[in-house]
């Protein structure tokens, strides 16, 4: 009995979560206008993927899509670059000051990214960096939570393994490279997912900094899309598709990584 | 301890990199935006830096004094207070259930209820806007089969801001579920049994044993989703722009529009602070309180 409440109970809420989005993929494949009528249909009569095909086009989302993509892909590549480096060297090298700067960084955590966004802004406006790659990508290039990341992971590399090698005349790069970097494996693919993700799905801050139509990343394009076609309920919920497939594909597929980071996050 | 000089010197070099970037980036604009919120940088400044005045506290005693931040605080605190218990109780909710040992499938329910976490925002606002259509909505169809007459969801301003609360309950709730579901795994077995040998109900269990043993992760959790929930703003910002009657203006909106929109950068910058001061002390209230409530129980 109380299994089957326990189940049931389950169920309904986990059902209730993905339904959005199951529903989604269904209107999306409706023909135009379909959706709008009463009852709301749940299941596509006669499945269509013109509206993909629409958006996908010329003129459509594939500019954004192309774009977020890039964005994500180099943005993914600075950030764990430079976090990785910094994580690790706080977390083993010895050096001066090292616990009051790390201290500071973690201090910094608590003041909101806004705060910094008016001024941020003036500072790449005067650079030249306004409605650039470069402005977009710059606040993400590195970040104090991947830093922390790394850190909390890199400190169980063992100290005897990293004297050995230096006492064998290995300099610090390559200790760094040959050692530590293929024991930081699995946070190294935490830290991508986070990166991938944070950076496709970001909205304000390319909302800010690309004025250029032909710049937009997919979130802020789909956002002005629908203020153009607020009728358009099917075509819109191709572009949800089209904007949330990749993110969700990646997600599944390593999530096991993405719920690690969530948790050693956690532990502050 | 002995510090090499090599090893201090590939320190610092590995580290700078992401130490200049987050400087430059982030800790230089923190300040330049303090200075710019005691200052009255607007287009003019903008177009000619020698129209840029000192103006002192004025930006805050004008923030303070504009009936449309106080409306936008009173909106951010409304969509804080009925946000955080929401989603923090789903989140809870779901992680005891998932521990339950009678429930199969877990790994699966377990994807399904964490996959809003990484969908983007702006693409299920759009699901949630056909979803809670006052006419074509499959909300307010269901609800009519009990009788409730079609509500305009995102068009009355009495039920505009908790349709975003309830959209906001949905995407983020997962997030604290995977933090709680760890910490419940952490909860010693034998209380659980314990308490079953002196006939203790599920509930009794949940609220003698359950809780006060992840109350550290309550109050840590608590701190966190009150902090980014106060930062409201793409919700509004592609639900509803902020309307019906500004009825979903955010403190973080109002920011937005002063800045981004009419160019007010000083009156803005002042608008950020003013956010990040209630933050702070927010956070460190709930702190205070649960060392009074802990402190009680003692």
């Amino acid at each position: 009995m109380k299994r089957v409440f326990v189940n049931g109970l389950l169920w309904a809420f986990a059902g209730l979560a993905i339904f959005p989005l199951v529903w989604m993929v269904c209107v999306s494949l409706m023909p135009a206008g379909s959706a709008s009528t009463l009852p709301p249909p749940l299941l596509p009569h006669d499945p269509t993927l013109v509206h993909y095909r629409a958006l996908l086009g010329d003129g459509g989302l594939k500019r954004a899509f192309v774009n977020s993509l890039g964005l994500a892909v180099v943005s993914t590549l600075m950030s764990v670059s430079f976090n990785t480096l910094a994580g690790y060297s706080f977390a083993k090298l010895r050096f001066r000051h090292r616990e009051r700067v790390f201290g500071l960084l973690i201090a910094a955590l608590v003041i909101p990214g806004q705060v910094a966004m008016l001024p941020l802004f003036l500072m790449l406006k005067g650079m030249g960096l306004v409605n650039t790659w470069m402005g977009v990508l710059i606040p993400s290039m590195a970040g104090i939570f991947g830093i922390f990341l790394v850190r909390q992971y890199a400190r169980g590399v063992p100290d005897e393994l990293l004297e050995a090698a230096r006492l064998d005349g290995a300099g610090e790069w390559r200790i760094f490279w040959n050692i530590v970097l293929p024991t930081l494996k699995p946070v190294l693919v935490t830290l991508a997912v986070f990166a991938f993700l944070g950076s496709w799905n970001d909205f304000m801050w390319p909302l800010i900094v690309l004025t250029d139509g032909e710049m937009h990343t997919l979130p802020v394009a789909l956002a002005a899309l629908s203020r153009e076609h607020v009728q358009d309920s099917e075509l819109m919920m191709a572009g949800a598709v089209i904007t949330v497939a990749p993110v969700l594909v990646l997600f599944v597929a390593l999530q096991r990584y993405y719920m690690q980071g969530l948790l050693m996050g956690s532990v502050k | 301890m002995r510090t090499s000089h090599r090893e201090s010197l590939a320190a610092w070099a590995f580290a700078a990199p992401a130490l200049i970037v987050i400087a430059l980036f982030f800790g230089v604009p923190v300040f330049a935006g303090l200075a710019l919120s005691l200052t009255d940088f607007d287009i003019y400044a903008l177009a000619d830096i020698g129209n840029l005045r000192w103006q002192g506290w004025n930006n805050y005693v004008h923030v303070l004094s504009l009936p449309l931040f106080w409306q936008a605080l009173g909106n951010t605190a409304y969509f804080v207070v009925l946000g955080v218990p929401l989603s923090i109780a789903l989140s809870l909710a779901a992680a005891v259930l998932l521990q339950s040992k009678l429930v199969r499938f877990k790994p699966l329910l377990r994807t399904a209820l964490f996959a809003p976490v990484v969908t983007t925002l702006v693409a299920v606002a759009v699901i949630w806007r056909y979803l809670f259509h006052v006419k074509y909505g499959l909300v307010n169809y269901t609800l009519q089969h009990f009788g409730v007459d079609p509500i305009d969801w995102l068009g009355d301003p009495h039920w505009s801001m908790p349709t975003i609360i309830g959209f906001a309950a949905w995407k983020n709730f997962g997030g604290n579920m995977i933090i709680f579901i760890a910490a419940l795994q952490a909860v010693p077995h034998d209380l659980y049994e314990a308490a079953r040998l002196d006939g203790a109900r599920s509930w009794a269990q949940f609220r003698h044993i359950t809780v006060p043993n992840i109350a550290p992760t309550l109050l840590m959790v608590a701190i966190l989703t009150t902090a980014g929930y106060f930062q409201l703003f793409a919700e509004p910002y592609v639900m509803t722009q902020g309307g019906p009657l500004q009825s979903t203006v955010s403190v973080l909106y109002l920011m937005y529009d002063e800045g981004f929109k009419w160019w007010n950068l000083g009156l803005a910058s002042a608008v950020a602070f003013v956010l990040f001061v209630i933050i702070v002390a927010v956070s460190k209230g709930l702190i205070v309180l649960q060392r009074r409530l802990t402190g009680e129980g003692a």
